[in-house]
Formats: C-alpha cells, sequence, structure tokens
C-alpha cells in the first residue's frame, strides 16, 4: 500500500508544484506556540462518532483520537495496540491502549469501545451503519480487551482500513442516558487525543489547546490550535498572505489563488497527505430514461469528454484520470487494466448513430436536464464543462442551478434529473465508499447512495460477496473484476481522480506527512519561527 | 404626539405580520429544507432518520400548518428552536445583535456626519477644484461595491502594509481585556465599517451638496443676507436645517439597506452579527433562526423610520405629528 501511496503522490506532484512535508531532527523542535487553520465551512457536530467527514476530523481529530490511523508506512496502532481476526471471519479482537485518560480524567477502557460501537458507529454513523450492520455485540473480556462479533464475516482487512475515519471511541460516562444527537459534548468534545477543547465561537473560531496528560510522552509540541471560519475564498487567501493563518486544507481557497501562491516561497502548496482523502468527480446517468438506459449512449458520453482538458483546466493538473470506482489509495484493491475511454467525438457521435439517435433539425439527438452538484468550484465548472463536450457531440444539455438542499432532493429524492456531477470521497475501502454508489437496494431517498435506477444481479452479487471475502488476495481479485465491470457498463462515471490542495505557511514542520494528514492529531506538528 | 407614536405602533403590527407570512412563504418555495440541508452535511443518512428528524422539526406537516404554528408561537413572542445551533432563536439573535448595531451606528454615524460636511462643505465651493475633486471621489465610492471595496483593503491594509488584521472582530486566543480590548476590536472594525459606510458617504455627501445649493438660491436665505445674518448663523439657521430634510429621510430608509449590506460585508471580514447569519441560515435552511432575523430587523427598520418622522417634526415645524 505505502508504495501505492506514494507513488501516486509522485505521479500527482510531478505534474504540479511540490509540497515537500519537512521532517526535522528531534532536537531541532521548538515547542509552544499558536496554530492557526483556515475552515471555510461549519460544521453541525464536531463528534466523529457520529458523523464521518473530513470536516469534522479537521478539528475533532486532534481532541477525539480514533483505535488505529493510517500513515505512509501502513496502519498504526492509537488507542487500540494490537488487532486480530478469527479465521471463521466472525470476531475481531482488539487489545487497547492502557494508561489513557479522556481530558475530564476518566479512564478509557473497553466500555468506551463497546457503547461507541453499538450506539454510534452501527446505528448512526455515515458508511459505518453499512460496515458494522452485522455486528451483534461487543464483548470486554477484561478492561482493554475489546472482541466484537459479527453474524457474517468481516474481513479483518476491511475493518482495520475502516478504522481511522469509522473507529472513534467516544466516552461512555458522557453520553450513555442521554440523546445523542443533541448532546452538549457533540459540540464540545471529549477525547483522549493531544488536544483538548477550550471553546467554540459559532461562525468565528474553536480553541484547542495542549492535553499536558498525552499518553505520548513529550507531545504535542504546539500550545494551542486555533480554527478560524472563513468562508470568503478570497479573505482566507489574504489571510494567509498577510501571516495570520498556517495553513488552508481541502481547496479551502480558489484554484487560482492555489496556482498563484504556489510561486510563493512562503507557502508549501500540494496534494501531498491527502492521499488518503481522494475524491472522485463524477458524472451520474438517470437510468430510468431509458436513452441513458443504454450503455452504448453511456459509453459515447464517455469518448465525448476530454478528461485531460478538464484536469488542466478546472482541476490545474492537480488530479488524474479516474479508472473507475476504486482510487489509487484503494492499495491492494486498485487496478488500473481496466477499459478506458480515449477522447474521440467521431467514435462517440457514431454510438450515438448506432444507438439510434441521430442528430435532429434543431441539431441536438435528445437533449438532457442536468444537474451539477454545489461542491464548489470543480463541480460546478466540471458540470459546465459537460454542458459543452456533450453540444459537441450532438446532445443539448440544460443545466438545472441548485443549492445543496435543492440538489439533494433533485437527484436523490425525487430524481428529478437526467444527469448529474459531484464528487464522491473514498474512504480507505470500497466496502465502505463507492460500492453504494453502484450497489442496488439502497434505502429509497438515501443521498451519495445508488438512486440512480442501475440495478444489476451479477453486480449485487459480486459486491456482497467481495465484502465478506476473508482472504485480501481473493478480495483485491473481486474488486478488480468489479472495477473493470463499471468501467465497461458505465453506470456512474468516477472520471477524475483528485485528491485536496493544502497551502500551508513554511513555518510549519512535520505537516502533511501522513496520508489523511489533515484528518490526523497533529500530535508531532510544530512551528519554527 | 402619545396619540400619533400609538397609532404608529398599531400600524406596524400588521405590517410584521405581513411580512412574516410572505417571508415564510417565500422561503417555503426553496427548493429542500433544514433537514436535506443536515443531511448534505451529515455526507448522508438513511430515508427513516431523515423522516424522524423532518418529524422531530415539524416539517412533515403542510406549509399552512406550519405556518399557522410558527405565528401563533410568534404571537407570544416565541421565535422557536435554532435547528442549527439548537438554542432558542432569541438567544441566537441577541448573540449577534450587539455587533450588527455596533457596525451599522458606526458605520451609519460616519457616513452621515461626514457626508453632511463634505457635502455642505463642497456646496459652498459649488464648482470649483475642491468641489469637483469631492464629487467626483463621492461618485467613485457610490459605484464601487462594498465587497469590493472589502477586499481592496484587505489587500493594501493587511496584506501589503501588513496594519490591520483581515477579519473576526477580535484578535482569537489574545484573551485582552479592559481598553486593550476596546483597541483591540476597534482594529478589527476599521475596515469593515469602512467598506459599508462609504458608499453611504457618498450618498449624504451627493444629496446634501445638491441640497445645500438649491437652499442657499432661496428668498428666505437672501432676505436672512440682507437684514445681516453672518455665514455662519446663515449656514447653520437657515440653510442647514433646511437642507437637512432630505438626508434625515435618506437616513431611515437607508438604515435597511445597511443591513442587507451588513451581510456581504460581515461574510467577508467573519464579523459574529447578523447578516452572518442571515447568510449561513440561507445555505443551510436554519428556517426559524431566518425568521427570526426578519423579524428583529423588521421592527428595528419600522423603530428607526419612526424615529426619523419624530426627526423631521422636529426639524421642520411646518410638520405636525397628528
Amino acid at each position: 500500500m505505502t508504495n501505492k501511496l506514494i507513488s501516486f503522490g509522485a505521479a500527482c506532484l510531478a505534474a504540479t508544484t511540490a509540497l515537500v512535508p519537512i521532517e526535522t531532527a528531534a532536537q531541532d523542535v521548538q515547542r509552544g506556540g499558536t496554530v492557526v487553520i483556515h475552515v471555510s465551512s461549519e460544521q453541525r457536530t464536531l463528534n466523529p462518532a457520529l458523523r464521518a467527514s473530513t470536516g469534522v476530523y479537521y478539528m475533532s481529530g486532534k481532541i477525539i483520537e480514533p483505535l488505529i490511523d493510517i500513515s505512509y508506512e501502513g496502519y498504526v496502532p492509537v488507542l487500540a495496540t494490537e488487532w486480530s481476526g478469527s479465521d471463521d471471519g466472525l470476531t475481531v479482537t482488539l487489545k487497547l491502549r492502557e494508561g489513557v485518560s479522556w481530558h475530564d480524567g476518566e479512564a478509557f477502557n473497553c466500555d468506551d469501545v463497546a457503547f461507541s460501537a453499538m450506539e454510534m458507529w452501527k446505528e448512526l454513523l455515515n458508511y459505518s451503519s453499512a460496515l458494522q450492520a452485522n455486528l451483534e455485540s461487543v464483548d470486554c473480556t477484561d478492561d482493554h480487551t475489546a472482541v466484537f462479533n459479527y453474524s457474517q464475516p468481516m474481513p479483518l482487512d476491511l475493518f482495520v482500513a475502516a478504522m481511522p475515519d469509522l473507529g472513534h471511541p467516544i466516552p461512555k460516562h458522557l453520553y450513555e442516558g442521554t440523546d445523542y444527537l443533541s448532546n452538549e459534548f457533540n459540540t464540545a468534545p471529549v477525547g483522549t487525543g493531544p488536544f483538548r477543547f477550550v471553546e467554540y465561537e459559532r461562525g468565528q473560531y474553536i480553541i484547542a489547546e495542549r492535553n499536558e496528560d498525552y499518553w505520548r510522552d513529550g507531545f504535542p509540541y504546539l500550545d494551542r490550535i486555533v480554527w478560524r471560519f472563513i468562508r470568503d475564498k478570497s479573505a482566507a487567501a489574504a489571510a494567509l498572505e498577510a501571516g495570520e493563518i498556517h495553513e488552508s486544507g481541502f481547496n479551502g481557497i480558489s484554484m487560482a489563488d492555489i496556482v498563484r501562491m504556489s510561486e510563493d516561497d512562503r507557502f508549501d502548496v500540494g496534494n501531498h497527505g491527502y492521499e488518503n482523502n481522494v475524491a472522485h468527480s463524477t458524472v451520474e446517468f438517470n437510468h430510468r430514461n431509458p436513452i441513458l438506459a443504454d450503455v452504448r449512449v453511456r459509453q459515447a458520453i464517455y469518448h465525448g469528454l476530454d478528461i485531460d482538458y478538464a484536469i488542466d483546466t478546472i482541476m490545474r493538473g492537480f488530479a488524474v484520470p479516474g479508472v473507475g470506482p476504486i482510487p489509487t489509495a484503494g492499495a491492494a484493491n486498485y487496478t488500473n487494466d481496466v477499459p478506458m475511454y480515449d477522447y474521440d467525438v467521431e467514435l462517440a457521435r457514431t454510438l450515438l448513430d448506432e444507438a439510434g439517435y441521430p442528430v435532429g433539425d434543431d441539431g441536438f439527438r435528445f437533449k438532457l436536464r442536468h444537474r451539477p452538484a454545489p461542491w464548489g468550484e470543480y463541480t460546478q465548472l466540471w458540470g459546465e464543462y459537460f454542458a459543452q463536450a456533450m453540444k459537441e457531440i450532438g446532445i443539448g444539455v440544460e443545466i438545472l442551478t441548485n443549492d445543496a438542499p435543492g440538489f439533494l432532493n433533485g437527484v436523490y429524492r425525487d430524481h428529478d434529473f437526467d444527469t448529474a456531477n459531484g464528487w464522491h470521497q473514498f474512504r480507505s475501502d470500497p466496502a465502505v465508499s463507492t460500492m453504494v454508489w453502484l450497489r442496488s437496494g439502497q434505502p429509497e431517498g438515501t443521498p451519495w447512495t445508488n438512486q440512480f435506477g442501475w440495478q444489476s444481479d451479477e453486480m449485487d452479487q459480486m459486491i456482497d460477496e467481495a465484502a465478506s471475502e476473508l482472504d485480501p488476495k481473493t478480495r483485491a481479485g473481486m474488486y478488480h473484476t468489479i472495477q473493470r465491470k463499471v468501467m465497461e457498463e458505465a453506470p456512474v462515471f468516477f472520471a477524475i481522480e483528485h485528491p485536496f490542495i493544502s497551502v500551508t505557511s513554511t513555518k510549519l514542520m512535520n505537516h502533511h506527512n501522513t496520508p489523511r494528514w489533515n484528518s490526523s492529531s497533529w500530535y508531532d506538528l510544530w512551528i519554527n519561527e | 404626539m402619545l396619540v400619533y407614536s400609538l397609532r404608529r405602533l398599531f400600524q406596524a403590527i400588521p405590517v410584521i405580520i405581513l411580512i412574516m407570512i410572505g417571508t415564510f412563504l417565500l422561503l417555503k418555495l426553496a427548493p429542500g429544507d433544514t433537514v436535506d440541508a443536515l443531511v448534505g452535511d451529515m455526507g448522508g443518512a438513511d430515508a427513516a432518520f431523515i423522516e424522524r428528524l423532518r418529524a422531530e422539526y415539524g416539517l412533515d406537516k403542510s406549509v399552512w400548518v406550519q405556518l399557522w404554528r410558527y405565528m401563533a408561537k410568534l404571537a407570544v413572542f416565541d421565535l422557536g428552536q435554532s435547528f442549527v445551533y439548537e438554542l432558542p432563536v432569541a438567544t441566537v439573535l441577541m448573540d449577534r445583535l450587539g455587533t450588527t448595531l455596533l457596525l451599522m451606528v458606526t458605520s451609519l454615524s460616519i457616513a452621515f456626519s461626514i457626508g453632511i460636511a463634505l457635502g455642505a462643505f463642497a456646496a459652498r465651493r459649488a464648482y470649483s477644484l475642491t468641489d469637483n475633486v469631492i464629487s467626483t471621489l463621492g461618485l467613485v465610492f457610490y459605484a464601487t461595491p462594498s465587497f469590493f471595496l472589502s477586499l481592496m483593503m484587505m489587500l493594501l491594509f493587511s496584506v501589503k502594509l501588513g496594519w490591520l488584521p483581515v477579519g473576526g472582530i477580535k484578535t482569537i486566543a489574545g484573551f485582552y481585556t479592559g481598553w486593550d480590548h476596546f483597541w483591540d476590536v476597534a482594529r478589527h472594525l476599521v475596515m469593515p465599517t469602512a467598506a459599508l459606510s462609504l458608499i453611504y458617504l457618498s450618498f449624504y455627501l451627493r444629496l446634501m451638496r445638491s441640497s445645500v445649493i438649491q437652499v442657499t438660491d432661496q428668498d428666505f436665505v437672501r432676505t436672512a443676507r440682507a437684514k445681516g445674518a453672518g455665514e455662519l448663523r446663515l449656514m447653520t439657521h437657515h440653510i442647514m436645517r433646511n437642507a437637512l430634510l432630505p438626508a434625515v429621510t435618506l437616513f431611515g430608509m437607508q438604515f435597511s439597506t445597511l443591513l442587507g449590506g451588513s451581510v456581504v460585508v460581515e461574510t467577508i471580514f467573519t464579523l459574529p452579527g447578523l447578516g452572518q447569519l442571515a447568510y449561513q441560515s440561507v445555505i443551510q435552511r436554519d428556517m426559524n433562526t431566518l425568521m427570526g432575523i426578519i423579524f428583529l430587523c423588521s421592527i428595528i427598520v419600522i423603530l428607526v423610520n419612526f424615529l426619523t418622522d419624530l426627526l423631521y417634526a422636529r426639524l421642520d415645524s411646518r410638520i405636525e405629528l397628528s
């Protein structure tokens, strides 16, 4: 996996501006100081056991730790020190770290893990509820041993891969017997991490300060982290340039400013440290429309899109063409041995003619109503490019502009669209991320799932079998097959793979040194003044 | 005076009711509701959970039932609960009102006083070089959108010169108290206030200039001058008092547009006021909070207009409050 991640990072960096994480010897470290981070949108909750989102981990990750995290060398113990699975795949056993305290002084133990898993990860946490659907119980054989019991085999590699995002224990003593969704600690989190929560001023900032009792001796280096909410991208760029902010992550400023600041010596700009947070720019089809249900039409549309052009102009080179539902971060489950669709307008036109859609008197073969997702700069431009490219092959596209609630309703609930585009973030393992876009039978109206009317018994069976296959090698082979099948049938285009981009002050040391750095705990981050 | 005030108060009630009903229905026309926004934030949720939330917020009922329930609560000044902040809307609004009032009162005071003074000054030197410079500057500020002005000031005073902070209302984790806190807040308010006030300053400047020139030509000014009134007395007692009337009218009218302008300025400068809250509430479909902001702003605008009318009568003895 490490090789894959590093090679992906290297490929992107070679094509773009390099961001080099700076490692220094321990004796050079300067302790203290306040790091200020730009956040473009506020979160309703800071509880990662209730909401799986990089937007939440950006802040909560420093306060609430996961059981297992990921580094460039592989998965690393955090609150769990060892993990193993039974031969039949029905149990996963975790040894928990001893001598760890919650920020309020209570001891962390197995009861917290069992409570979090049964009450939140299984019931309420997005993505995790599918992962833990077969979880029957969590037994605490002692204070620091948790045994997860499943009714169906749980592949250990799937469990471990999911833990960095979907395995954050929260303190049972602060949640038990309360309404979990409105619990006051959702916005004043208590964790075991290197920083403890201090203050949340809505619309302004969040402050966390050093946890003096942190279990890693000598850490963290910083005194304090401040997250500043600045919605206006130009204002955020100005704050970075004025030195008021040390980092803006997750494409927090405009692409034009990102490119400009990549030439400024005061900043490291790039996508290193996001390898585990890659996303796909997608095109989704409403398969209820008989025209789009025809695979030749979808293939023609794919041939009509100049992916390289879109990467160069929209993503400014910070992306690579997608090769199906599993990105390079999918490690062993990823393959690029799949059918691809070269940009070929003539071939696209021929395919459409063969499918029975000749150009009409008005110059169009047919017309589509397209909804671009309002998820920021990329998706709006990607939607506009889609409309422009389709015109070249004789397909008229009417763009339906909407905000987030309008998009979610229009696509996922009311199916009031022909095509749509957005992006979808990969989460370590296909079973807990992109497969929900392909598996039929998703609960009606559930956002970011297959509400596209696409149904394939063969695909459903392959997805189910891969999710419960215990042998990692066999499992990887199954996902390769799925990936090839998706590229052949093209029910959804996972057209462009792009990690996020950070602009970081060169004063920060040890930044972007893990593949999910902005979600990690930053225990070793320091400022070189 | 008392009868007039009471009558104005009773007239305001149906106005506010109509505003609230109209706003409620308009907001309901937008696709999606707060649950959709919440689910979007959550990165997805299953349909049963979505329905449960919708029932919990009363959003599963018809628009008319929701409207009736809202208005019934409003009748006893219950603005409901913010879906986003999970706090009473009144608490959320009171938390933000101070910043917006501080910004608006400062901006309007600067715009009004300097605009009036510059306008009168330019009028007394009408068609001179000084007048032309002042009028041209007024025209430039009048034509410059506040978001552009905000960003340009940020670029100059924060990025290039490093004199002023980029945004926020105070230095985060600065932990200032007393006068240090006062100066810290003042520094943070310089650019937002300038961005908001310059356009209104140019309104007053242009209006006052033409008004003073017009009044100066009136017979009663000529008569006063013939009777030996000095230039200072002429200006303060005869010209300004009459020339101010349209400016006072504009003051009342501008208060509402200033509230609108604060949405842009507060968002760019990340000021925790009602404007920024309104923007976020729209994005997050926090209906109750948005309705609360409209309610509060309606009251403020009606109140300011009422005070403007009182001031109008005070300035012009021909006007009777009856």
